[in-house]
């Protein structure tokens, strides 16, 4: 499960699901619904991650942050995310296709995530990952 | 704002008492109702930032504050180099030097009216904005560190304007002692297709009117009178400038814990100006505020292609170009002497008084330009530093409206296609990428910027010279 949370200024994006990894590539999907409309991406490519961290927080802002690097010089969207986290290791394939502005009815550009509102913890056998994304 | 926060010391002057780990008091600029709409958090951010080494004087809040990372937006703080201050990533922002710049057209009203549509269409077919958008002009990571270290001096030697064009840009075009090495790959990789792009969210591109003039002899100085079509630009360092935030935000960090500093939320993260990091941030700003005078640099270049097109008697020039996302190394006065301070501006504008050496010779008699963005849907203001706002608030001023509503709400509240539509009902012929942006992006969103720009005026951070409302408006 994936929402948005209000932010004066900007947006949260946080991600509930039963694992950690699972928590992470939902949240991922909030942060591309910033962007646009998830369901009009078609997952054509594939693309590798890898990112490391101090923290298991510092590890969601890196991935999200890795994903915006990625959407910003490929000038792609994605949709799918198969996440695994081995410590504070994780490696990602995520996939998407190049942005057609008319298809994906776009809308604001995600400049980076950042550390506020920044948590991932775990409530009745459910992970929640979660920050406010600068835009 | 919670009343017990703050303690009210004139109309437009809020106190925070110097209490616990503080090093300076917090002063927040405010009217009655900007500060009922202000968060709490703003109050808090003023404290913490307060609290961090090396501050001086205070830590400020501008008119238009509302919450942001580790600063407030709206947030002004000096540091002391010689007494251990810091330099933050947070207090600059991810948009490094987002700033506006306005250009003179030598038009008037009527000369377009009947033109509008055209004007709205050639502009956002040249001008790249939204999501995934490219500019022309390609380049590796070798010649971007030519643009860092070069800024708009870099691009008016491309054939992107004339030298003239310089003189009435923030430190002649280009900063000193720019640092493209402490730039990562990965920034540059960014940048390799985003010069001369607008990007998205409040970022614009407007043709504006003149309508009320308030000063008439700062007006006249600035080439201002009324019913002038003038065009400003809103944007900043692109996908250079948000990595260059990422990045150091991640070491600064890891930087700040190595140099024993407590801090109460991880953006605040910040490095000592005399540290490694600290200094490697400082030539990687400074190349993100040469990337952004870069990239509007380059935009004016479109602007002139297009109206060269259109209307060939239009005689572009700029009126000026100011960053409010800075952090600057400035003199200022301490206790009668002048020292050298490094001044965050994070979301406000430098606004300094008459005689700076820094100003254009035109302008040096009557103080800086000091521009404020609006809605698509409200007015923009030209004001002018003051020599009261060097005592107020180290000569800034507010940046813009500054939101009081989050995006998600606005999209649940508005559907683009009618804010559009009800815009050119107005006369604002608006153009833009996204619908959905334009939702996220209705003036209702924004608080009132007259308010804040009185607000200003009336404590004299700046005071007013002209107000504008938009004729088109290009969005990302």
């Amino acid at each position: 499960m994936w929402e948005h949370f209000s932010h004066p200024a900007d947006v949260g994006i946080r991600g509930v699901a039963d694992t950690l990894e699972r928590a992470f590539a939902e949240t991922a999907y909030a942060l591309m619904a910033v962007m646009c409309d998830p369901r009009s991406i078609r997952p054509l490519e594939a693309v590798d991650i890898r990112c490391e961290a101090p923290d298991v927080e510092l590890l969601l802002a890196e991935w999200l942050n890795s994903l915006i690097y990625e959407m910003d010089v490929r000038k792609m969207l994605f949709n799918r995310f198969e996440v695994s986290i081995t410590g504070l290791q994780l490696t990602a394939k995520i996939r998407g296709e190049k942005i057609d502005p008319r298809r994906h009815q776009t809308s604001v550009e995600v400049k980076a995530a950042t550390y506020m509102e920044l948590k991932v913890y775990k409530n009745n056998n459910l992970w929640t990952a979660q920050c406010v994304v600068d835009v | 704002m919670d009343r017990k926060l703050i303690k009210q010391r004139s109309e437009y002057k809020w106190l925070i008492e110097k209490v616990g780990k503080m090093n300076v008091e917090g002063v927040i600029y405010a009217s009655e109702p900007l500060i009922q709409g202000m968060d709490d958090k703003v109050a808090e951010q003023v404290r913490n930032v307060a609290a961090l080494p090396g501050i001086v004087l205070a830590s400020y809040a501008m008119p238009d504050a509302h919450w942001g990372y580790g600063f407030c937006i709206g947030g002004v703080a000096a540091f002391d180099p010689s007494q251990d201050g810091v330099i933050s990533a947070g207090g600059v922002g991810f948009d490094i030097a987002c700033g506006v710049r306005t250009l003179h057209t030598g038009l008037k009203t009527h000369q377009i009216e009947h033109l509008k549509t055209e004007i709205a269409d050639k502009l956002f077919r040249r001008i790249p904005a939204g999501i995934g958008s490219t500019g022309k002009l390609k380049l590796n990571q070798q010649k971007l560190d030519e643009v860092l270290e070069g800024g708009a001096v870099w691009a008016v030697e491309h054939g992107f304007g004339t030298k003239e064009d310089l003189r009435f840009i923030e430190s002649g075009g280009r900063i000193n002692e720019a640092g493209p090495s402490c730039v990562s790959y990965e920034a540059k990789k960014r940048q390799e297709e985003e010069m001369g792009t607008l990007g998205s969210g409040n970022h614009y591109l407007e043709v504006q009117k003149v309508v009320e003039i308030y000063d008439e002899n700062t007006a006249r100085a600035f080439g201002i009178e009324p019913d002038d079509i003038k065009i400003s630009i809103h944007c900043g360092s692109r996908g250079l400038g948000h990595q260059i935030g990422t990045d150091y935000l991640k070491q600064m960090t890891v930087a700040a814990k190595e140099a024993g500093l407590e801090l109460p939320e991880r953006e605040l993260a910040c490095a000592p100006l005399n540290s490694p990091v600290g200094k490697r941030y400082l030539g990687a700003m400074r190349s993100g505020i040469n990337c952004a005078l870069a990239n509007r640099q380059i935009l004016t270049h479109l602007v002139r292609e297009v109206f060269a097109d259109i209307l060939p008697q239009a005689q572009i020039r700029l009126l000026y170009d100011v960053s409010h996302n800075t952090c600057q190394e400035e003199e200022h006065e301490i206790g009668g002497k002048r020292k050298k301070l490094f001044v965050h501006r994070k979301g406000a504008t430098r606004a300094f008084g008459p005689g700076r050496a820094e100003l254009p010779a035109e302008y040096c008699a009557f103080g800086q330009p000091v521009l404020i963005g609006g809605t698509m849907g409200t007015s923009s203001y030209i004001l002018v530093g003051t020599e009261r706002g060097e005592k107020l608030s180290l000569s800034s001023s507010c940046h813009g409206a500054g939101r009081q509503m989050s995006r998600t709400a606005a999209t649940k509240k508005w559907n683009g296609k009618d804010v559009a539509r009800k815009l050119e009902q107005q006369g604002v012929f608006i153009r833009s990428a996204s619908m959905r942006g334009l939702a996220e992006e209705a003036p209702g969103a924004y608080k009132d910027v007259s308010e804040v720009v009185e607000v200003s005026h009336q404590l004299g951070l700046a005071t007013k010279v002209a107000k504008l409302i938009p004729l088109i408006c290009v969005k990302g």
